[in-house]
């Protein structure tokens, strides 16, 4: 597969501009860039989603223009989609059946989901709804999709995101297979360890174009994020502190999910004194949107089950439980977080009014709310042209920067967040981490759900996981070894129910 | 074999005939939801059908061609629909109230000079001795044609929806369209013609109710079938046997409630008559309830419409 020149322009940025590479036979091609540097683009591209403005392709010696993913499939290019592209309501046959052009009866199917899961080593039972498997498992019903169709390359478009560390090793050995067939993979992630680990070329992009290639392995992760980022990078500082009064107690909190196809906690406690940092692990929907729900008071509980400065807060709402001194920040920026067509300083509003004092008997006071949005804008690095953008306007890093901001500077007590640094670039990450660490520093209690487990390791003084609704008992950070995580995070998810479906 | 002045046999055969509007209107909108699209102007293209295919029936003096002309009609309506909310965007919910509105006004325009009029009746079916049989040959072989095929498509749908490509595409349009778009499926092409499709069936659903079941033409004459067709998708889950279930249930309580208010019953009429929305409702909620939101079966992506953004 080669790329030449590819150039895409949208109304206002040029989401590619000649971009050039190669990919050979039997390799893993790796594609680094940070969010916005136009890799989904370029993939969209190979997998005839969007047409280039110039440009062409050529797959193995024959120009290359698909005009739609059909085509592209039709031709041996299968693609692993970032957020996945599949149908809760379907069983798992029906899923393949539809990313197939001309799918075999449903019960042939079946039978050879089930031959390829087990020669790839991905076990799957086609029979089963996919709105019940676990992330990992969606993966390999995306996976087996792909693969049923003998492709010739495969793009996976930062597939590790949400695995264990176990389930990474399972995929990547999937993928060494595949490579040893012949097939060529291209591989999107910004996980540079991993891409070390399993590329054999990378291409990194930034802002729309190619900044520079390399062999991975000759290279240390650094080096990759400074080609990436263009900047150098700062880690994380924190100051070693002692730890205060607990300030966040829950005690065996068990709560229905009001999510469909959710997870229920089931009798979850821990404790978080002031200064520390409660770093929670887990695979997606294995309870933390529920988790931050039951913290935030979204979903209530009986009163002494959350304590806050040992009061009870259980049965509190969430507007009381800001007053009592417990603030957070969910992890879905558009629509949770933030009304996304409102404006910053509104939105600085909706969460702040009561820690902050922004209303007077009932009135906002705009002129206080808009210096906190501006406060929040300076201190956190928002880039926007002032408090009145709207936040469906900021990209995903900045409105995030934004949001924290937000909350931390309501100087609470105890702090919740759900996926601080999702989908946010290096550098705008980093200054989230060392942000939330300040607050820590300053005596407030953290809790920070996270499925970034380096993330978690950079800032948590102690570390637990969330696995089907149930939490570990948090262990302190320091010592912690990936193998220690990966056998608290459950394992791999799903072998049991696979080896029960084969027998 | 009559209970209280009424007759089961000639009751059920009578709620065969008095459901099909309604089982009609109901399948067709049953497909259109299963493909995420919510058209609430059921009752609008119901009764453009009715006035579409009594004129084509008068017109022609053919029942089969009223038909035809019946779901023509729903159809174009249901295409201004499309056109509105798959091409313009326009929110689903405002654009099918509008819909009903519209097909009322135009439906009593287009039928001024045709009230009075007594439209070329729809023959039974002729089975032959069949129908003599007793007890089950009025019920099941003395039929007009749009009856069989009334049940013929709740089979039909069925099938198509559980086991064929066309109709796995369809339901996967209705749970995630953005998932499907990427798969590389015309999310708005196939909302189109499931759209098509229930304007159709709504349509003829109307031309039953002016050619056979009134059989005349006067305004507002589907009384409010369309949203109880509506009603009846919701609670039967999405699922053809079940709007099976629902329109004969709503069509056996209103024919069993007219023939007690024929027979003098002690009930008080108003009673009577809200009976058959109250125990439709309340079976069908009885049905669907009690298994959780997944359970029910509503589709994801229901009365969202869809954009390609990039």
């Amino acid at each position: 597969m080669l790329l030449e020149g590819l150039t895409k322009a949208y109304p206002g940025v040029v989401a590619n501009s000649d971009v050039s590479f190669g990919i050979g036979e039997g390799e893993i091609h790796a594609l680094l860039g940070e969010n916005g540097a136009g890799k989904s683009t370029l993939v969209k591209m190979i997998y005839g989603l969007v047409k280039p403005d110039v440009g062409r392709m050529v797959l193995r010696g024959q120009p290359y223009v698909p005009a739609k993913p059909a085509e592209a499939r039709r031709l041996g290019v299968a693609m692993v989609f970032q957020h996945f592209s599949l149908f809760e309501a379907l069983t798992v046959a029906e899923n393949v059946a539809l990313g197939m052009e001309t799918p075999p009866p449903m019960r042939e199917l079946a039978a050879r989901i089930r031959s390829v899961s087990e020669e790839y080593g991905l076990p799957l039972d086609p029979g089963r709804m996919v709105g019940d498997l676990s992330a990992g498992e969606r993966q390999r019903v995306e996976i087996i999709r792909c693969l049923l169709q003998d492709p010739k390359l495969l793009i996976m478009d930062e597939p590790t995101s949400v695995l264990t560390p176990q389930e990474v090793e399972i995929l990547f050995r999937t993928l060494r297979q595949l490579r040893a067939e012949g097939t060529s993979i291209l591989y999107i992630s910004h996980k540079l360890e991993e891409i070390r680990a399993l590329c054999d070329e990378a291409t990194i992009l930034r802002r729309g174009r190619v900044v520079g290639t390399c062999t991975p392995r000759e290279r240390t992760a650094r080096e990759m994020a400074e080609l990436m980022v263009g900047a150098t990078l700062g880690t994380p500082t924190r100051s070693p502190r002692p730890k205060g009064q607990v300030a966040l107690g829950v005690s065996d909190l068990s709560v229905a999910s009001p999510i469909a196809f959710g997870t229920p906690l089931r009798g979850v406690s821990f404790t978080v004194a002031a200064g520390e940092v409660l770093g929670i692990a887990g695979v997606a929907g294995n309870g933390q949107d529920e988790l931050l729900l039951a913290l935030s008071g979204e979903l209530r509980a009986p009163g002494d089950r959350v304590r806050l400065n040992d009061h009870a807060i259980g049965d509190l709402g969430p507007a009381e439980r800001r007053r009592a001194g417990l603030v957070s920040a969910p992890e879905d920026r558009y629509g949770h977080a933030a009304a996304p067509d409102m404006s910053l300083t509104e939105n600085a509003l909706l969460t702040a009014a009561i820690r902050r004092k922004l209303t007077r008997h009932g009135f906002i006071d705009w002129a206080k709310t808009r210096a906190f949005a501006e406060e929040i804008i300076a201190d956190y690095d928002v880039r926007t042209p002032g408090p009145g953008t709207a936040a469906r306007a900021l990209s995903g890093g900045n409105l995030q920067k934004f949001l924290m901001g937000r909350e931390l500077l309501q100087d609470a007590d105890a702090i919740v967040i759900n996926q601080p640094t999702w989908g946010v670039d290096a550098a705008a990450a980093a200054s989230i981490r060392q942000k939330i660490l300040d607050c820590a520093a300053t005596g407030a209690a953290v809790v920070v759900i996270s499925q970034d487990l380096d993330e978690l390791l950079e800032i948590a003084d102690s570390f637990a996981v969330l696995n089907e609704g149930r939490m570990t008992k948090p262990r302190p950070t320091q010592g912690l070894t990936m193998d220690e995580i990966g056998m608290m995070m459950g394992g791999a998810h799903g072998m049991e129910v696979a080896h029960h479906a084969e027998a | 074999m009559d209970f209280g002045g009424i007759n089961p046999v000639t009751l059920i055969a009578t709620l065969m005939v008095t459901s099909v509007p309604i089982l009609l209107a109901a399948l067709g909108e049953a497909v259109v939801e299963r493909s995420g699209v919510l058209n609430l102007g059921v009752e609008g293209m119901m009764i453009l059908g009715a006035i579409g295919g009594f004129i084509t029936a008068v017109q022609t003096g053919s029942p089969v061609l009223g038909f035809l002309g019946g779901a023509l009609a729903g159809a174009v309506l249901s295409a201004i629909f499309a056109l509105l909310t798959q091409v313009f965007l326009a929110n689903q919910v405002a654009t099918g109230l509008a819909l009903t509105l519209f097909g009322l006004g135009v439906s009593s325009l287009a039928g001024q000079g045709y009230n009075g009029i007594k439209p070329p009746a729809t023959g039974k079916v002729p089975f032959g001795p069949l129908a003599d049989i007793p007890v089950l040959g009025p019920i099941l072989f003395g039929h007009d044609w749009v009856v069989y095929f009334s049940l013929a498509m709740v089979a039909a749908i069925w099938w198509v929806l559980r086991s064929t490509r066309a109709g796995l595409i369809l339901r996967a349009v209705g749970e995630n369209h953005d998932a499907a778009h990427a798969l590389g499926y015309r999310v708005n092409r196939i909302r189109l013609l499931a759209i098509l499709f229930g304007g159709a069936m709504a349509g003829m659903g109307g031309a039953y109710v002016s050619l056979v079941r009134v059989p005349q033409w006067t305004d507002g004459i589907t009384a409010g079938a369309g949203w109880i067709a509506l009603a009846i998708v919701v609670f039967a889950s999405w699922r053809p046997w079940r709007v099976l279930i629902g329109a004969y249930l709503f069509g056996g309580i209103s024919v069993l409630q007219l023939n007690l208010q024929a027979a003098g019953s002690a009930i008080p009429v108003e009673y009577l008559s809200m009976a058959p929305y109250l125990i439709t409702i309340l079976v069908l909620v009885v049905i669907s309830s009690g298994k959780g939101k997944a359970a029910t079966g509503a589709p994801a992506e229901l009365g969202h419409n869809f954009h390609a953004s990039r």
